[in-house]
């Protein structure tokens, strides 16, 4: 079943006179479970693509469809809403809230959707277990290594339950000891939950751990493999 | 919403030292201020009080022809009804009948314009406090009945001391001229050096005496016993006695009246300067805020946080700069107005400048309690107006760019 499906998708840039076409007819569909890496140089769309995938931005032409919802039809609000409860981000630069602590960091999402407070306590505890900081979660992001921070902003962004999660570049500033942590803990969670994953990276380590690979070039799909 | 309150009041103490400089300028600002406005509060309340208690007191009776000439035939109408009625009116202090008589006071050295007051003395004390800024002499003594009270002012200008002679001339009821004799026996000095140089007090004895019976009165002066029942006072007053003419304090010395109406517009106008000054320093602290969290701000709307809570949160940022240095501003004005108000600021290098405007050399700050609350109204609702901008520039953030901005 699809999860998502993107047809004919087009993203324009303007640089002063000069168009660049980031996105250039990209027509793709992502199953339930899947594990995939986009790979691509840079400037070769991959980035634009996932922010297409996640509506913060909008295509020029063409579709998003997450369920059979088109949502690039969406509006500011409604987006943003959609955001909350069906996509999960993962940031190359982890982008936790700095002011608030590790827990409180993956209970804002839930607070955000409605949760009750033990329900979000609960899951909260839950997802760091997963994650390994159960002991950390009282630290705010600045108490903690680059790693640590990442693995925060994964539980994060499982925290509302969401169909997918969309990471861009997510190992670009860990150390290989923290990568492999991190893909093992986001490997399993795709096993054992069926989670999807699509990541942007230029790491091979990631490309290795990938059941699909993707690659872009120019905003066009250079090729589509399962590994 | 909780967490959106916590996430902004967290926000603040990112950067202690920027917080405390803007928490510190509102402080200096909001004091400034208000200890300015209360300087300002208390020259024209002395000023007013002065006036009250030397020469105007808080309402005066009058024939509705008196005070258009002085002309002492224009005596108060049906005056022991209307001191009947003032004795039997709970909202009445104290009262004074006088006569009032407008004449050329001279001696060998000179001549001058002035108003004698003929007052009985002892109750005259309970309406004005002439008696308190006696500088040289007594304020009457013995059973001598010519004694004369005069202003420093007079005396410097007639070169007059005590126990000299000064002489007044009037015109009388048939309309011609009338001469006194009387004695100095002490010297005031009320403050207004205007009122000093145009007034003199006789014993009002002396005066009926001259006139050859008691019942010639051309004002009566009175004190409430409370300042805000003047105006109750004086409707009621002018519905029993309709042929009289009632006026009120501000109505007598219509100047007055207007610079203290002037004075609490002016107040606020200035307080309003200042506050807007210190809205553009909240203004440029926020916008720094936002623009430095650009790429906060575009992970929270990434994931979920929409426009109105992003909003909300700038908006509660500014807000608690100012829960936190509004009511310490207010308090700190509040000790500081409290303590000059009751020791008082040396303005003697003044003293002179000041005398020619009925004020003291010593200034007493005061500031209306209602000032304070409408000034902390109004600093939260302009910071809540400087949130604006800072919050609409978040709000024009695009989250796939701020999430990779530096």
């Amino acid at each position: 079943m699809n999860v998502i499906e993107t047809k004919n998708l087009k993203k324009i840039y303007s640089q002063g006179e000069i168009k660049v076409n980031a996105l250039n007819d990209v027509s793709i569909n992502f199953k339930q479970g899947e594990f995939t890496a986009i790979v691509g140089p840079s400037g070769s769309g991959k980035t634009t693509f996932l922010n297409t995938l996640g509506g913060l931005d909008k295509p020029t032409f063409g579709n998003v469809m997450i369920d059979n919802l088109d949502i690039t039809k969406l509006k500011a609000n409604k987006i943003i809403d959609f955001r909350l409860r069906n996509i999960g981000f993962v940031f190359q630069s982890y982008n936790l809230i700095p002011v608030l602590t590790a827990k409180e960091n993956i209970e804002f999402i839930m607070l955000m959707q409605g949760y009750s407070k033990e329900k979000r306590n609960k899951r909260a505890l839950e997802l760091l277990d997963a994650v390994g900081l159960s002991k950390e979660s009282k630290r705010r992001p600045g108490q903690l290594s680059g790693g640590q921070q990442q693995r925060v902003a994964v539980a994060r962004a499982l925290a509302s339950k969401p169909k997918f999660i969309l990471a861009d570049e997510p190992t670009a500033n860990l150390d290989s000891s923290s990568t492999k942590n991190l893909l093992d803990i986001m490997y399993d969670l795709n096993r054992k939950e069926k989670m999807t994953f699509i990541f942007s990276t230029h790491d091979q380590r990631v490309i290795d751990r990938a059941k699909r690979v993707i690659t872009l070039e120019d905003g066009k799909i250079l090729s589509d493999k399962i590994t | 919403m909780r967490q959106i309150i916590k996430i902004a009041w967290r926000n603040v103490w990112r950067n202690k030292l920027r917080s405390f400089i803007v928490i510190a300028s509102m402080i200096l600002g909001l004091w400034s201020g208000l200890f300015s406005a209360s300087m300002m509060s208390a020259l024209n309340n002395q000023r007013i009080n002065s006036a009250i208690k030397s020469q105007l007191s808080h309402l005066q009776i009058h024939h509705p022809s008196f005070q258009d000439n002085y002309d002492i035939k224009y005596q108060i109408n049906s005056l022991n009804e209307v001191l009947e009625a003032l004795d039997e009116n709970k909202k009445v202090a104290s009262y004074s009948s006088r006569i009032v008589l407008s004449g050329m006071a001279s001696t060998a050295r000179g001549a001058t314009g002035v108003k004698l007051i003929g007052a009985d003395h002892i109750n005259e004390k309970n309406i004005t406090d002439i008696h308190s800024h006696i500088v040289k002499g007594t304020y009457f003594s013995g059973s001598t009945s010519r004694q004369a009270v005069i202003g420093q002012e007079l005396a410097e200008k007639l070169k007059l001391d005590i126990k000299k002679s000064i002489y007044l001339t009037f015109v009388n009821e048939n309309g011609l001229q009338e001469r006194l004799k009387l004695k100095v026996v002490g010297i005031f000095k009320s403050g207004n050096s205007m009122f000093d140089g145009s007034h003199m007090f006789a014993k009002k004895d002396y005066l009926d005496k001259i006139f050859g019976k008691k019942d010639i009165i051309h004002e009566v002066a009175l004190v409430s016993n409370d300042i805000n029942q003047v105006k109750e006072l004086k409707d009621e007053l002018l519905v029993a006695f309709p042929d009289n003419e009632i006026e009120l304090w501000s109505e007598i010395s219509p100047e007055l009246g207007y610079a203290n109406e002037m004075l609490s517009f002016f107040l606020y106008i200035f307080m309003t300067i200042i506050l807007i000054a210190l809205s553009f320093g909240i203004i440029n602290t926020m916008l720094m805020a936002v623009l430095e969290r650009k790429r906060e701000l575009g992970v929270l709307m990434s994931v979920g946080l929409n426009k109105s809570k992003i909003f909300l949160m700038i908006a509660f940022e500014t807000l608690f700069i100012s829960i936190v240095s509004v009511p310490l501003g207010v308090l700190i004005s509040y000790i500081t107005i409290s303590y000059f108000g009751d020791v008082g600021i040396d303005l003697s290098i003044v003293e002179e400048g000041l005398e020619q405007f009925g004020m003291g050399a010593r200034l007493y700050t005061e500031l209306y309690l209602d000032y304070y609350i409408n000034i902390t109204l109004l600093t939260f609702l302009l910071t809540f107006i400087s949130s604006l901008f800072p919050a609409r520039r978040a709000l024009k953030l695009e989250p796939a760019v701020a999430v990779r901005s530096i």
